[in-house]
């Protein structure tokens, strides 16, 4: 079955440095990290101190909320390091990685029955590629959900282009959603970019065609427009990159965490793909060919992406690395600041020109192009929102920590990716994605 | 612009934390984040932002304003001068609208913002910039005579009770440059109507047959038919309309011409800072009701020369236009959602003229209306958002 869907609302902002079609192997990454901020609501417990070798697939910390989903090291070596943070917060578990990856022994795998897949995926730790909707955290594996979502495109700025990066990978993603479709009694459902034929082969999934600007390609939006989800429902959904590396893994037994990712932005000399691993150094990835002087690196896309340095490492969900210029320098207001002509601006609102210039490609920095206010223009929100459902409010309702409020408004189908763009072009500069969040983590607390 | 910028950097530790004048820091908060954009950048979230920001925003509603400034200066000298039966050059009646104008201006920004920085200092806040606009909205919907401390009063009023008590800029429930007016309005009724206040006739005798009225008192205190009343200042009906259209007639200073304001209209909706929705079934809701005198009215009320006003008419004669097009599209106090601002802006345009024309006590409504419906907007939001609750509430229940 499939069917194309319109999405109406939302903006692409086109931002120079798009990654051109072309591969390239990143450097050998000495160290790798996996990070437990990556997986929000997960409370780390070590199962590895410093100086343990591991292999690859060996796990490094479980959750100990639900102590059968285990996080595993992506590479063979020894833990050199577990950096901590303020009350001794688990920032990062650091293994040394050897120059050949040896793999762990998970045992025989059976992905002919549910708790088969179940299983094997706790294992080799690709279980936390699942995440469920509501609240975005690590699905659980003892939940039956109603149905399954995958989308198999990014449309956030600089993103990587999966027909692109998975092209090779058909056979594991198909492996994937072989597997993937026992652990539900519903659907199994492809959202793919219209026009994009590269997912044509793939059998035992709903194809859903999605038309339109950002944020179409967010896996909140397709479920959306497909069958919303209602209080009690529980839908997981899944990336196309990870189906086809847990794909690939649970077909060789082994935790195979290799990831291409598009390597992208302005500061980039020659934007391409790059092939490294799960956790990987920055400095691995980027190479030489990345001008560092005032450049804000991220590990994702600059919408959701997380601010990394050159040290920092790799996100676990991460599909591409940014490198945008940083804008922590003073506008002068009539020159490039609030009162200038504002061509080479993006702005969603008509008060600059350049949205007589539809395909403007821009170069913007970091910088906030304002001051926070309490909110006043209403209505801008709403046009890059493509839900039935009112932002201003809902985020209103999670300021003053209404719970009732959040659940009436909606707040089940959201995470907070599906806000970036309310963020970007609120004029009162609000930081919209952490309100969200935190509106998700209290209604977590709130029925814990 | 590095001059500037050092100048800055020179007197900031006098402003900071420790320093002699810590308390005044808001005031050079804001003078430096006017002149430069400051260096803040994304810190958590999204790592690009719109170029947009308030300033930008309140700067084009300003912009918006200034033909309706402009205008209404130079109408302040030419009915002064009219009605004097002197015959003077476009540079006088400029030069004596601006000695009427100016003052009205710098009493209402410096009341204003005196106010808010007080705050300010109290609150530790930096400066909001939603008084901008009110400041300049409130010179404009003053009758050019008005005393200056009655204007310094009714700004410190509207600032203080309308908007500082309820949180500031963003958190009022009413239109700040409209309580202004209604203060005044209530408070000293003899200076806000009538027709002593709205042209000054002052160092001479008025021309005979001059009355000094607007439109809207003479439809409702004169004749029994508005086409009597009109040619007897105006030779046909279509050239009152003109009148009112292009603005040379007494009234408040900004809202005399509909054509002025149009402009300003257009500048809004182009850079889409004001809601089209507003304005146009404000514009709608006001003819519907005035079609409605106009065709049922008159027949119940035939002594009311007001139902015989045309409803094309009503659209341009007093505030209404400036009305619509600059207090009700005010996004803090207006409705927020998009079916919120249709029935939003269609109430006010039928309440403005509901009032103005049933109403002998209010020669014009479209104050009353737009107070009125910035206390119902939430009303309306509340209905609005829970039509979209109760369709999830339902998907609930048949899932």
């Amino acid at each position: 079955m499939s069917k194309a869907i319109k999405v109406k609302k939302g903006v692409d902002i086109n931002l120079v440095g798009k990654s051109e079609s072309k591969t390239t192997e990143a450097d050998f990454s000495p160290v790798v990290a996996l990070k437990p901020d990556d997986f929000p609501g997960v409370v780390p417990k070590l199962m590895v101190k410093e100086g343990d070798e591991v292999k690859a697939g060996s796990p490094l910390f479980y959750d100990k909320k639900r102590e059968n989903i285990l996080f595993t090291s992506p590479v063979s070596g020894e833990v050199v390091e577990v950096k901590r943070g303020a009350k001794r917060k688990i920032l990062e578990v650091r293994v040394l990685a050897d120059k050949e990856t040896r793999y762990a022994d998970v045992g025989t795998i059976n992905t002919g029955s549910r708790e088969g897949v179940i299983e094997a995926m706790l294992k080799l730790g690709v279980w936390p590629f699942m995440k469920q909707r509501p609240y975005g955290i690590i699905a659980n594996p003892e939940d039956k959900p109603k149905a399954i979502y995958i989308t198999a495109f990014n449309s956030a700025p600089l993103a990587a282009d999966l027909s692109y990066t998975l092209k090779d990978e058909l056979e594991h993603f198909q492996t994937g959603i072989d597997s993937i479709k026992k652990l539900t009694d519903g659907k199994v459902n492809l959202g793919l970019r219209a026009g994009d034929s590269t997912f044509d082969q793939i059998a035992g999934v709903d194809k859903y065609y999605f038309s339109g600007p950002h944020p179409a390609g967010n896996v909140g939006v397709q479920i959306h427009h497909i069958e919303p989800i209602n209080k009690g429902d529980i839908v997981w959904t899944l990336n196309a990159a990870d189906v086809a590396l847990i794909g690939r893994s649970l077909k060789e037994g082994k935790f195979r965490a290799e990831r291409t990712l598009a390597l992208a932005g302005a500061k980039v000399n020659e934007s391409r793909y790059v092939k490294t691993i799960l956790g990987a150094q920055i400095n691995s990835i980027i190479g030489e060919g990345v001008d560092l002087s005032d450049t804000r690196l991220i590990s994702g896309d600059v919408l959701t992406g997380a601010q990394v340095d050159k040290e920092g490492h790799l996100g676990f969900f991460d599909t591409c690395v940014s490198a945008i210029p940083e804008g922590d320098s003073k506008k002068f207001f009539l020159t490039d600041g609030w009162l200038s002509p504002g061509f080479s601006t993006f702005s969603m609102s008509r008060a600059f020109p350049s949205w007589l210039l539809p395909n403007k490609k821009y170069n913007l920095d970091t910088n906030l192009n304002g001051e926070e206010r309490a909110f006043v223009v209403t209505g801008e929100m709403e046009k890059v929102f493509p839900f039935d459902i009112y932002p201003m409010q809902l985020i209103k309702s999670i300021m003053v920590n209404d719970i009732d409020a959040m659940e009436k408004l909606g707040i089940y189908e959201v995470i907070p990716e599906d806000f970036a763009l309310c963020e970007v072009v609120c004029t009162s500069k609000v930081n919209i994605q952490s309100v969200v969040q935190q509106g998700l983590e209290d209604l977590r607390k709130e029925f814990a | 612009m590095k001059v500037v910028e050092n100048l800055l950097n020179k007197v900031k530790p006098v402003f900071d934390k420790g320093g002699k004048l810590e308390k005044f820091y808001p005031v050079y908060d804001a003078l430096e984040t006017f002149a430069f954009v400051p260096d803040h950048t994304t810190k958590k979230g999204a790592h690009i932002r719109d170029a947009i920001d308030m300033k930008r925003t309140m700067f084009l509603v300003i912009m918006a304003m200034v033909p309706a400034l402009l205008f209404g200066i130079y109408n302040t000298g030419y009915q002064h001068y009219m009605a004097l039966g002197m015959d003077v050059g476009f540079w006088d009646m400029v030069l004596f609208g601006l000695g009427k104008v100016l003052p009205l201006i710098v009493v209402s920004y410096g009341v204003g913002l005196g106010v808010e920085f007080i705050f300010c200092f109290i609150k530790g806040h930096s400066i909001q910039e939603g008084f901008l606009v009110s400041g300049m909205l409130i010179p404009l919907i003053m009758p050019m005579d008005v005393p200056l401390w009655m204007v310094a009063v009714a700004t410190a009023f509207a600032v203080l009770i309308a908007k500082e008590v309820f949180g500031g800029t963003g958190m009022n429930i009413l239109n700040v440059a409209l309580t202004a007016r209604a203060f005044l309005f209530f408070a000293y009724p003899t200076k806000m109507s009538g027709n002593k206040v709205w042209v000054n006739t002052e160092g001479g005798t008025t021309v005979d047959g001059y009355t000094g009225e607007t439109l809207l008192a003479q439809a409702i205190e004169n004749g029994t038919s508005f086409s009597d009343i009109t040619n007897t200042a105006y030779s046909s009906i279509g050239e009152s309309f003109m009148a009112s259209f292009i603005g040379f007639i007494p009234g408040s200073v900004g809202e005399t011409s509909a054509l002025a304001i149009l402009i300003g209209a257009a500048i809004l909706l182009w850079t889409g800072i004001a809601s089209w929705r507003i304005i146009l079934t404000g514009i709608i809701g006001g003819a519907v009701m005035g079609f409605i005198f106009n065709t049922v009215g008159v027949s119940f009320f035939p002594d009311n020369a007001y139902f015989t006003v045309p409803w094309w008419q009503q659209l341009v004669m007093g505030g209404f236009m400036f009305g619509v097009v600059f207090m009700a599209t005010d996004p803090v106090t207006a409705a927020q959602t998009g079916k919120g601002k249709l029935i939003y802006g269609f109430l006010i345009g039928l309440l403005a003229i509901l009032i103005r024309v049933v109403n002998p006590a209010y020669p014009e409504g479209i104050m009353m209306s737009i107070l009125f419906m910035n206390v119902m907007a939430p009303t309306i939001d509340h209905y609005v958002v829970q039509g979209n609750i109760n369709k999830r509430l339902k998907r609930l229940k048949t899932a």
